[in-house]
This record gives C-alpha cells, structure tokens and sequence, in this order.
C-alpha cells in the first residue's frame, strides 16, 4: 500500500488517480449509454427492461457496481480538494486576465462542470437508482418497470431541463477530461496523441448526445 | 525616426512582499522600434526627473536568452506575441493609444520584491533538490563510444532551451511549475550521462515543487502556450512518465 501512497500525496499521483478513475467512469458511460439506447427500439421498454433486469441481478455486474462507485467517490473526493488546493496557489489575483488567449475555458472549468455534475447525480440517483433498489415502486410482479418509472419522471418538463444541463456538463468535462487522463498517465506521443484527442472528442459529443436525446424523446412522446 | 507613439500605462505597484499594491496609471511616448523594456527605461527617466520612484523590474541580457525579464502584460506573461520574452517585445506589437497592464507573475510560489519583480528563488531550490548530473562520467570517451538517437538527442535539447524565467507558472490557473519541472527533468534524463541518477532525480524535483507552493496540473496547456522558448507539453507528460516510473520502482 506505501508503494501506491503517492496516489493522495503528491500533486503528480493525485492526477494519476483523477485520470484513472475518470476512464474508468467513461467506461462506465458507455456501457450506461449502450444500456439506455435499447428504448429507442420504441417497444413499449420491453427490450431496455429485459438489459435493466440483467444488469440488476448479475453478481459480475452487481460487484462492478462497488468499484465503480468507489471509483466514483474518490474521482469527486480527490477532484473537489484539488481544485481547493490549487485555487489557494496565488493569493493575488491578476488585474488583467486573458485566460482564452491560451488555453479553453472548459479546461479551466473542471471543477465548475463536475460540480455541475454532481448536483445532477445525485438528482439522478434519488430518480432512478434508489427508486428501484431501495423501494418497492418497480415490481415487476405488479407490472411497474424502470421504464415505466422513466415515463413517469420526464413528464415532468423540470427533471428534463435539469438532465440536459447535465448533458452538456458531461460533454464540456469530457471534451478536456478524456486526452487529459492520457497526459496525466504520461502517455503522449506524436502518433497516438492526435488519435486520443480525436477519440475523447468523438465520444464526449456523442455520448452526451445519445444520453440528452433519451429525457426529451420521451417528455416529447416520441418513445412510448 | 518613427513617429512617437502615445501609450498609456497601468502598472503595478508594490513597495514589498508585505504591502498590498495597487496599479498606478502613466503616460508614456515610445518609438515603435523601442523593446518593452526600453519603454519602461523611458519610464523610469520621467519618473526620476520628476522626483518619483522608478518602477522596479527585473532584465538582465535584453537577448531573449538569461530568463530575467518577468512582466504580465495585459493578463500574458511577455506579452501578446508567442516565443519572444519581454525584453524581445517591440512596441510595435501596440498600437498608438493603447492601454497597457503591466504586472508582476502572481503566484504563491514567487513572492513579490517589489514592483513587477517577484523572488524566483523557488526555481533554484527545485534544481538543487535534483536537477543536475553526479555521476563521475570519467575522461572524455570516443564521441561515437556513446551513441544517441537524433531524436533523442533532439527531445533534450529543446527541453534544454528552457531559460527557467518562470512564464509557465504565472499563465497557469493553479500556477503549476510543471513545465518548468518537465523540461528540466527531460533534458536530463534522455541522455546516458544523467540516467543512473534519473529515478531519484524526479522525485527529488517532484516533492520540492510541492513544498515550495506551486500548484498541480491541470493540463490546460497555457504554459505552452505562453512559454517563450516554445518548450511543448509533452515535457509534462515525460515528467509523470518518469515520476510514476520511480514511485512504482519503490523509490
């Protein structure tokens, strides 16, 4: 465990844990977004609802599931404090400021967008994840389903506004976070670097995309 | 001669590192063909003929190659333009009217002097804690004895051309050293003479940048952006490479 105590000490190994457990939350994004996309078959949920039931009752996928809210927890922890530590490393603040001239405001805006984030989490956690695990709302004995529950949230058009500001968080935090875990990690090169960038910018357009489009196609009635 | 130019100046006083400081604004007219510096000797004269104090900031070669000149101008460390230091910036990149904010880097790890010139000491402590070569290399051996690979040789070099004036540090957000750290840890530990010495080096270097004040990476790339010697992010890179490389050695 010594031999991995540089991960929360120093300022190098505290961005190797941001970047490992942020992939890993990617990770995470696509399987969540593969998942989800099964209601745009359009069959009344019967296909999500039969993925939703499988991700549910696999141990593999059930013992995934503590990794990836550990990882989860440490990508907040350590992401909250270092942007507290870093924003204490110059006590007199500039009187002119030219931040866009070198570099993007998103890249500058981690800590803002993952709060942003955050906020939705939790918002979206209480909507769906406690729901049907921690109450008896879904019982698939009674007919109640998480799609059922989806219809019954994004009817209203507030939990809509609120997961699409999500969206557009996740994407800006992704379009900097994807090709800065791999600088984080050491791994640059002349070759692959573009390759990265192109991937991270890909995937953090339309994975946020596919998860946005999900609220407003069903708050629309499109998916039924 | 060219004509005169009418500029006006917001600069940033500071009587020490415990003052406050505040910006005091001056009229200025400069040659467009004057370097930024020489503008703020022009400065300095009016000052001192009227009885005032003379702004203080540092220059030391006016070449573009000691790393001495330190000035944030309109919220860019050296200036508008990429790859020139500020004793290399001509008052031609202005235009005749202009309002210019002159002010010191700002970062913890630097404390103010006074006026634009800031203790950059921390630098030097980050070297000394590992950024050199002890290992006896023994008599000069056949240049062919020891081979390396032109890009090899290359990387090194452009690393080495960082001059440590500190502009990386003031552009960043969290006024990280890490490109200041990277280059130099680059620049040693590609070639075979500063190797043996290379696990220990960087976390010598590592923990020192830390204790001095400086902030972590957030790979916003401003550094790079600003650095006058160009030094590229992929120094940055080689320095967690090389920093995770020894942690995981055990080091």
């Amino acid at each position: 465990m010594k031999l991995l105590s540089f991960l929360f000490t120093s300022s190098i190994g505290r961005k190797v844990l941001m970047a490992v457990t942020g992939l890993s939350l990617v990770a995470f994004l696509l399987v969540h977004a593969g998942i989800n996309a099964c209601i745009f078959f359009n069959d009344g949920g019967e296909t999500f609802n039969h993925a939703a039931e499988f991700m549910a009752h696999n141990w593999l996928i059930r013992s995934a599931e503590i990794g990836l809210f550990l990882g989860l927890l440490l990508h907040i922890v350590q992401g909250l404090s270092l942007t507290a530590s870093n924003t204490q490393k110059r006590n007199s603040k500039y009187g002119a400021s030219a931040g866009n001239a070198n570099s993007k405001w998103y890249s500058r805006s981690m800590g803002i967008l993952g709060s942003l984030l955050l906020i939705f989490l939790v918002m979206h956690l209480k909507h769906f994840w406690v729901v049907s695990r921690f109450t008896d709302a879904i019982q698939e004995t009674a007919g109640s389903t998480l799609f059922d529950e989806m219809v019954l949230v994004f009817a209203d058009p507030l939990p809509v506004i609120v997961y699409v500001i999500g969206c557009i968080s996740l994407a800006y935090h992704l379009l900097h976070g994807f090709q800065s875990a791999f600088q984080s990690m050491g791994i640059n090169h002349p070759a692959y670097t573009p390759i990265i960038k192109g991937i991270g910018a890909g995937f953090s357009i339309i994975v946020p995309l596919v998860f946005a489009a999900m609220p407003i196609a069903m708050h629309l009635g499109w998916i039924k | 001669m060219s004509k005169l130019m009418k500029l006006n100046l917001k600069v940033w006083r500071q009587k020490n590192a415990e003052s406050a400081g505040n910006f005091e604004e001056y009229k200025v007219d400069a040659s467009p063909d004057m370097s930024f510096l020489e503008m703020f000797d022009v400065l300095n004269e009016q000052l001192i003929e009227t009885g005032k104090e003379p702004v203080a900031f540092d220059h030391d070669c006016r070449e573009g190659i000691c790393g001495m000149c330190s000035m944030v101008i309109d919220g860019r460390p050296h200036g508008p333009k990429q790859g020139v230091t500020t004793c290399q910036l001509h008052m031609r990149s202005f235009n005749d009217g202009d309002t210019i904010t002159v002010e010191p880097w700002r970062a913890n790890g630097f404390p103010v002097i006074k006026d634009l010139t800031v203790n950059r000491s921390a630098f030097d402590r980050i070297i000394a804690a590992g950024g050199f070569i002890s290992t006896n290399a023994g008599n000069a051996v056949d240049a062919n004895a020891v081979l390396i690979p032109k890009e090899v040789a290359d990387e090194a070099f452009e690393a080495a051309t960082c001059i440590g004036c500190g502009a990386c540090v003031s552009a960043c957000k969290n006024a990280s050293a890490m490109l200041f750290v990277g280059a130099k840890v680059t620049q040693l530990s590609k070639l075979p003479q500063g190797k043996p010495e290379r696990e220990s080096r960087v976390v010598a270097m590592v923990n020192q940048m830390d204790a001095e004040g400086f902030g972590a990476c957030t790979n916003t790339g401003a550094c790079a952006a600003e650095c006058p010697k160009q030094i590229p992010l992929s120094v940055i890179a080689n320095l967690n490479r090389e920093y995770i490389g020894a942690k995981m050695n055990g080091k």
